[in-house]
């Protein structure tokens, strides 16, 4: 195996660099201090998200990442307000938010549109439950449904869709209460891969284009370093920060990038991180039970 | 189309097939009906008197047992006497299709034996309306109450412990208390089809108001959606689909209660009409009436289906290929 040689991931260029230190200095849209929660579960009390403190700056695109049992979705489900946590604040602009709220909007990887409103509707909804008349929810509505590109959908029915347009509706609704922060849970995961590529750069270019801070929990390393100005990297059991990473990617991202020296550096790190090298007892416990089930004399003996 | 394919797990026929198997399953029952009606050697365990002959009892058109009439024919024959003729038959409770198809016609023109007897439409008129009032009554306490109790566990806990204990109680016998305080007229018998439909309905709209995906309460949540709105913006328009399946399975549920409730007290509506038919015995009209309910009830469900899709646009369309 030849060895490819890769910078550190922690070296950034002039660029990078003073871009993340203009970053930190805008004002703080999401704290996150102390934050903890425990489950009652079978075997007793479960640590799920073990005092996780972090800080996400104005526009700033946050990718949260960790291997299965860290907790991702129960942090973004706490922040959206659809559980509360054990102990721990969170604030929003520098206030204590409880419970859920228009000012975080969320998109779940199922979609979650309401089958039985139109495309329209279903954008108006966060629209008319926050003060506005029907009126004005439909052309704002309509502003929305064109930013995604849908408005020859506007009067289709969710059913009628496929899953990237779903997802874009889903994401317009979302935006259309203009939240201060944008809490996205996997959503892209249930897309194939080149639904998936399309609605990466879609979000990019609505991220790049509005006012929206965005919070995206996904377990596709790549897609975390595309998108991402800092990971959140969680560690399992129970769900700690093992690191917040700046990505010496530089921006504006494109997808040639996914073979720039910096990109497979941050990779490499995160894959230390998510996948680190197991040990003996584990890698045999996880190992198939493998016997030769082809006959030595048969016409294709060996696959190589 | 070969015969294998009609029997491949779980895929739709095409359109001919489905059409044709749909019409078998009506022309089945009907031509085994048809077969041990008309081919005299299927069955036939009487025997109807043609020529009385020379046995003293017969009379022409009279139904006896066959063994009783060979039996009578053998003792005929040995004593030199004429010998009965006679047909196979059947007994006079299995009409044959034919007679029951003139008796769809004559059922209604039949004048009722007394003045104060109603004619058949009438009576047809008055199961209706016992059937109407008994399901409108109940849906109008149980939906709402099944709604809350699937939305809010508070309710769940107070109504179903006790409905879940009711609905075992056998509907029939709140009869004679129906009648001592409701009186004798469609009163209790709307009562009974109440008791019979509401405790079930309660269950089966929360069942069903549990089931709505809660992800998209949770999506509504976020979007801003409080209690109330949660309720009537989310939850009922969210299980409207399914509830309307649910209601179309439980008015079935209510036409079988029917014949029980009006013999509850007098006698009423089409009830009266079978078990006065099946008095005088014209079975073909008790025939009549029992498929008259079966084609009732299978018009209004068909008409309810229909109707769902209108009121839906939404439901997905079932794929057909």
């Amino acid at each position: 195996m030849h060895h490819l040689e890769l910078p550190s991931y922690l070296e950034q260029s002039p660029e990078v660099r003073d871009r993340f230190t203009r970053l930190k200095q805008r004002p703080v849209v999401l704290e996150v201090k102390g934050l903890n929660k425990e489950f009652e579960s079978h075997q007793g009390q479960v640590t799920a998200l073990k005092d996780i403190n972090f800080q996400t700056h104005r526009r700033e695109f946050v990718c949260v990442i960790g291997p299965s049992g860290c907790g991702k979705s129960t942090l973004i489900r706490i922040l959206a307000g659809l559980e509360t946590p054990t102990s721990g604040q969170m604030l929003i602009a520098g206030e204590e938010v409880h419970g859920p709220g228009p000012d975080r909007g969320m998109v779940f990887q199922s979609y979650t549109l309401f089958p039985w409103l139109t495309v329209k509707k279903n954008v108006m909804f966060g629209l008319e439950r926050t003060g506005h008349g029907t009126f004005t929810a439909e052309q704002e509505a309509m502003q929305w449904i064109d930013l995604v590109g849908l408005n020859k959908f506007a009067d289709s029915y969710p059913h009628q869709l496929s899953g990237g347009m779903k997802q874009r509706v889903a994401i317009a609704r979302a935006l259309a209460n203009q939240p201060r922060i944008l809490l996205m849970d996997e959503p892209f995961g249930a897309l194939d891969a080149q639904t998936r590529a399309k609605m990466q750069s879609y979000l990019l270019e609505i991220w790049q284009n509005i006012d929206i801070t965005i919070l995206f929990i996904t377990h596709d390393l790549d897609e975390a370093i595309y998108l991402a100005d800092r990971i959140l990297v969680l560690r399992a059991h129970p769900g700690e920060v093992e690191e917040l990473i700046e990505v010496p990617v530089p921006q504006p991202r494109s997808p040639e990038q996914f073979l720039s020296a910096e990109f497979l550096a941050t990779k490499k790190r995160l894959e230390a991180l998510i996948h680190p090298p197991q040990s003996e007892e584990q890698s045999s416990a996880d190992h198939l039970n493998m016997v030769r089930m082809v006959s030595l004399d048969d016409e294709v003996e060996s696959v190589f | 189309m070969s015969m294998s394919s009609w029997f491949a797990v779980r895929k739709e026929l095409g359109p001919r097939p489905r059409f044709v198997i749909g019409v078998m399953s009506f022309v089945l029952p009907l031509l085994i009906w048809s077969l041990v009606s008309y081919v005299p050697w299927l069955w036939h365990p009487k025997v109807e008197i043609r020529e009385p002959g020379g046995v003293g009892y017969f009379k022409p058109g009279m139904l006896v047992d066959r063994e009783v009439f060979d039996k009578e024919a053998l003792t005929a024959e040995q004593q030199g006497k004429t010998l009965p003729l006679g047909d196979p038959a059947n007994p006079i409770y299995l009409p044959a299709p034919h007679e029951v198809a003139i008796a769809f016609y004559t059922a209604f023109t039949t004048e009722p034996k007394r003045r104060s007897e109603k004619w058949l439409h009438e009576s047809l008129w008055d199961s209706i309306q016992v059937i109407f009032w008994g399901f409108v009554i109940s849906s109008m306490i149980g939906v709402p109450l099944g709604i809350l109790a699937g939305t809010y566990h508070f309710m769940s806990r107070l109504f179903e412990p006790f409905i879940e204990f009711f609905r075992y109680l056998p509907a029939p016998a709140f009869g004679a208390l129906a009648v001592a305080v409701l009186g004798i007229h469609h009163a209790p018998k709307i009562a009974i089809i109440f008791i019979g439909t509401f405790f079930q309905q309660v269950l089966v709209v929360a069942n069903t108001t549990r089931k709505l995906d809660p992800a998209l309460l949770e999506a509504a949540q976020t979007l801003g959606a409080k209690r109330l709105s949660l309720l009537f913006r989310v939850v009922i328009p969210g299980i409207s689909t399914d509830l309307y399946r649910d209601m179309r399975i439980l008015l079935g549920w209510a036409w079988t209660y029917l014949i029980v409730a009006e013999l509850i007290g007098s006698s009423s509506g089409i009830t009266w009409f079978i078990t006065q038919q099946a008095r005088y015995k014209n079975f073909d009209n008790v025939f009549a009436a029992i498929m008259m309910i079966g084609i009732i009830g299978l018009t209004i469900d068909l008409l309810l289906a229909w109707l769902g899709k209108r009121i839906f646009p939404w439901q997905r369309q079932p794929a057909r290929n």
